[in-house]
């Protein structure tokens, strides 16, 4: 498919005997956000992993930019990782640097630029993500939207082609929430990624996703705009739909409060 | 019989899994050995040099960091030789020749052995929960994804400061020891500090400190291998990070211990 960023084909993937992906068929286009999401162990965080490398499919193929990951030597995988930015979803910021020289060490490692300039861009990027003024802070003095929003700073330090998003909202309230799903969209828009979001949280799916896909033990059960899935008719995507919607929401607290004799 | 044929069936499976869980660990060993090597060697030339600023860093963690409980310990083992060997020289009434024993036990054996236990219970634990905290916050994982090696990254530099802090240690525990056991001798068997030193002297040659140090170059090599093996093997949170801190250093010591057996069986007998 011209014009896609990553292409999955066919993609299997096996935890010892138990089949965690099957057949993952999956294009991601040039420039848009696709929002990968599912239930717990739908299979989720396997995928990503496959798409970040880190596991080897056990068939199928996985290509970023037009590169099949399998067919990469470990140098080449290395040179297409510094095209690729990612956000884990414990932010994997290292304890031992300051917010800032974990921007920076992107920079350090790829770059021949001095000091002062990359300290410029660090600033930049630290901005770009509503975090200036924090660079000198170590991550365990972040609150976990800090974390979160340093880590995308780090992901986009050598704005790369693709970023990779693990539950960017996790764990985070609603108002947070929001905030980091303002800084993908503005992410997308001005710095014209292709970015991916693997996500549980179907409110932060639906606000930033130009085409998601359901993942459901291991299959693909529908891909589409955030409109379509969400009018597809299969049971096992309103399923999904319906157990964490805000409705769903509200019938769990009137539940609770016929439980206390509230209500 | 029944039961007792599946009993052996089961202890039997169990040690193969044991013996390719063990060989898996040695080979995962040997691949991080042979990768910092070759970052060691060809990383400047892949505009990946080895970070020297980390590698300071570590060798003040590892060495100097360590000196005074490394000083108080070679003191005490230099003390606790001289007094058990004139003790039991006495009893032939051959006192006067224990300077020749303590040297050569302490700088052959005794000082690299204390130095390399110090180091894995100290800095070998520290760099498995190090380790295995970056590995369950995916800290290792993020370093791979951003086109960093994390060999390169976060085994070359402690082991490069382990290959030269640890001898450097044993070096200093060899002076510490033998000036321990020089105070016991010197006021026991009434001779001057200077006669100590000169017997000291005669009694050892350069293969002996050869020896010593060879040994501690080996034990900072598993020391660290130990330590990373373990760490990048953590599973499970905090608890788990406990579990193989505790791991790595009784596989540490293990080591140690069974390569100074090893060592004594090759070259001393």
């Amino acid at each position: 498919m011209s014009g896609a960023a990553i292409e999955i084909a066919g993609l299997d993937a096996w935890y010892g005997r138990r089949q965690v992906l099957k057949g993952i068929d999956l294009a991601v286009r040039d420039g848009e956000i696709m929002v990968i999401m599912g239930g717990s162990g739908s299979g989720k965080s396997t995928l990503l992993s496959h798409l970040l490398g880190l596991l080897q499919p056990a068939r199928g193929t996985v290509r970023l930019l037009g590169q099949d990951l399998a067919a990469l030597t470990p140098r080449q995988l290395m040179e297409l990782r510094r095209r690729i930015g990612v956000a884990f979803q414990s932010g994997a910021l290292f304890s031992s640097l300051t917010v800032a020289e974990n921007i920076m060490l992107p920079l350090e490692e790829h770059t021949a630029l001095d000091r002062k300039t990359m300290e410029i861009i660090v600033r930049l990027k630290l901005e770009v993500v509503n975090l200036a003024g924090y660079g000198g802070l170590m991550p365990a003095e972040l609150s976990g939207g800090m974390v979160k929003r340093a880590a995308l700073a780090r992901a986009i330090v050598l704005d790369p082609r693709l970023l990779f998003c693990d539950e960017p909202s996790a764990g985070l309230d609603p108002v947070v929430s929001s905030a980091i799903d303002a800084l993908i969209l503005r992410l997308r828009d001005a710095m014209r990624m292709t970015i991916v979001v693997v996500t549980h949280d179907l409110a932060s799916a639906f606000a930033i996703a130009d085409r998601m896909c359901v993942l459901d033990e291991g299959e693909v059960i529908a891909l589409g705009r955030p409109d379509e899935i969400r009018a597809c008719p299969l049971p096992r995507v309103q399923n999904l739909l319906n157990r964490r919607t805000p409705e769903a929401a509200l019938d769990a607290d009137a539940y609770l409060r016929r439980l206390l004799g509230e209500g | 019989m029944k039961a007792a044929k599946a009993t052996v069936a089961g202890w039997a499976l169990r040690l193969g899994i044991m013996t390719v869980d063990a060989l898996d660990e040695l080979g995962f060993a040997a691949v991080l050995l042979a990768k910092s090597l070759y970052w060691l060697v060809l990383g400047r030339r892949r505009n990946q040099p080895v970070r020297w600023s980390a590698v300071v860093a570590q060798a003040m963690d590892i060495g100097v960091t360590a000196l005074p409980i490394l000083t108080v310990l070679a003191m005490t083992i230099g003390i606790m030789l001289a007094v058990q060997g004139i003790y039991t020289l006495r009893l032939f009434g051959a006192e006067s020749r224990v300077t020749t024993g303590i040297a050569l036990s302490l700088i052959r054996e005794f000082s690299s052995l204390v130095t390399g236990i110090l180091v894995a219970g100290r800095s070998g634990s520290a760099l498995a929960a190090r380790l295995g905290t970056m590995t369950i916050n995916r800290e290792i994982d993020a370093l791979s994804v951003m086109g960093i090696d994390p060999v390169r990254y976060l085994v070359v530099p402690p082991l490069v400061a382990m290959v030269v802090m640890v001898p450097a240690l044993t070096l200093w525990s060899h002076l510490v020891s033998l000036l321990g056991a020089g105070l016991i001798v010197t006021h026991t068997l009434d001779i001057g500090l200077l006669t100590y030193a000169r017997q000291v002297i005669d009694a050892l040659r350069l293969a002996d400190l050869v020896h010593g140090l060879a040994k501690s170059v080996i034990f900072s090599v598993l020391i660290t291998l130990v330590g990373v093996v373990n760490g990048a093997m953590v599973q499970g949170g905090a608890e788990g990070v406990g579990r193989m801190t505790t791991r790595s250093v009784v596989q540490a010591l293990s080591a140690i211990l069974v390569t100074d057996m090893v060592f004594a069986f090759a070259v001393t007998r």
